[in-house]
């Protein structure tokens, strides 16, 4: 049987961090041990930060997250009527280069490589106006 | 973000009295790693024993903060609990920062 979880929350910083420590409790009332739970919240982090901070939303605008988990896996939607990916195509995520000096270490680009690393499978789609990133995660022992 | 500061004759470290280092708040704490050392021992630990997550704009923050200290001069981490070190370890900056089991580990290797 499967449990769903829905949210609207404000597309800021605050209002993120907030709804991660909900699902961080919900996922952990479901029997997910901490491994899972900190898997799916940094994806979830990832996913939803990149909307606050390029989709070009106002803080009146809001950001929809849908998920469910079922036997064969954890599944997130999220929707937002913000700017589109560009290329209508998530990036892909390489790895970060560490190598040369200190002075060249990368401070960003971790986003999707961590979310694509966390994912088992991940889904975009531009529809009526809409971001609709999918996301899912493996079935995981419970804890 | 208020940051607890220890120095000791080599070694200044530096503790993160909060649980996450996120996407909201990673300028306000670089801002305040810079204020925590522009001066002191070139050897700096930083203590994240109480952070729980830290995100991707937190990761930069933190390589920003070592990057701000300039050259010659030494940032640690110490204390990384579990989702904390997930993070390090997928993006391999584990294999740039010395990580410490704990704030007091380096204390013990300068005084031993």
């Amino acid at each position: 049987m499967a449990e769903a979880f829905h949210r609207r929350i404000a597309a800021d910083g605050m209002a993120v961090r907030a709804l991660l420590a909900e699902i961080r409790g919900w996922l952990c009332l479901q029997g997910l041990d901490d491994a899972a739970c900190g898997k799916i919240e940094i994806a979830l982090a990832e996913a939803l930060n990149n909307v606050v901070e390029h989709a070009s939303l106002d803080s009146k605008d809001e950001i929809a997250l849908d998920m469910t988990l079922a036997p064969d896996g954890i599944g997130v939607e999220l929707r937002d009527r913000g700017a589109p990916l560009p290329g209508l195509t998530p990036p892909r995520g390489d790895p970060p280069t560490l190598t040369g000096d200190r002075d060249n270490l990368p401070e960003g680009g971790f986003g999707w490589f961590l979310i694509r690393t966390l994912t088992t499978d991940l889904h975009y789609a531009r529809t009526d106006g809409k971001n609709h990133l999918s996301l899912r995660f493996a079935p995981e022992s419970k804890a | 973000m208020k940051l607890e500061v220890t120095s000791h004759e080599m070694v200044r470290i530096i503790a993160v009295p909060e649980a996450r280092i996120d996407a909201a708040g990673a300028l306000r704490f670089k801002e305040a790693m810079r204020a925590a050392t522009t001066d002191g021992p070139d050897h700096v630990v930083l203590d994240l024993g109480q952070v729980r997550f830290v995100d991707s704009s937190g990761l930069g923050a933190i390589v920003a903060a070592m990057k701000q200290m300039g050259a010659g001069r030494r940032l640690d981490l110490a204390g990384l609990t579990p989702d904390v070190a997930k993070v390090f370890r997928l993006t391999r900056m584990d294999t740039v920062f010395v990580i410490h089991e704990d704030a007091e580990a380096p204390l013990r290797h300068a005084t031993g």
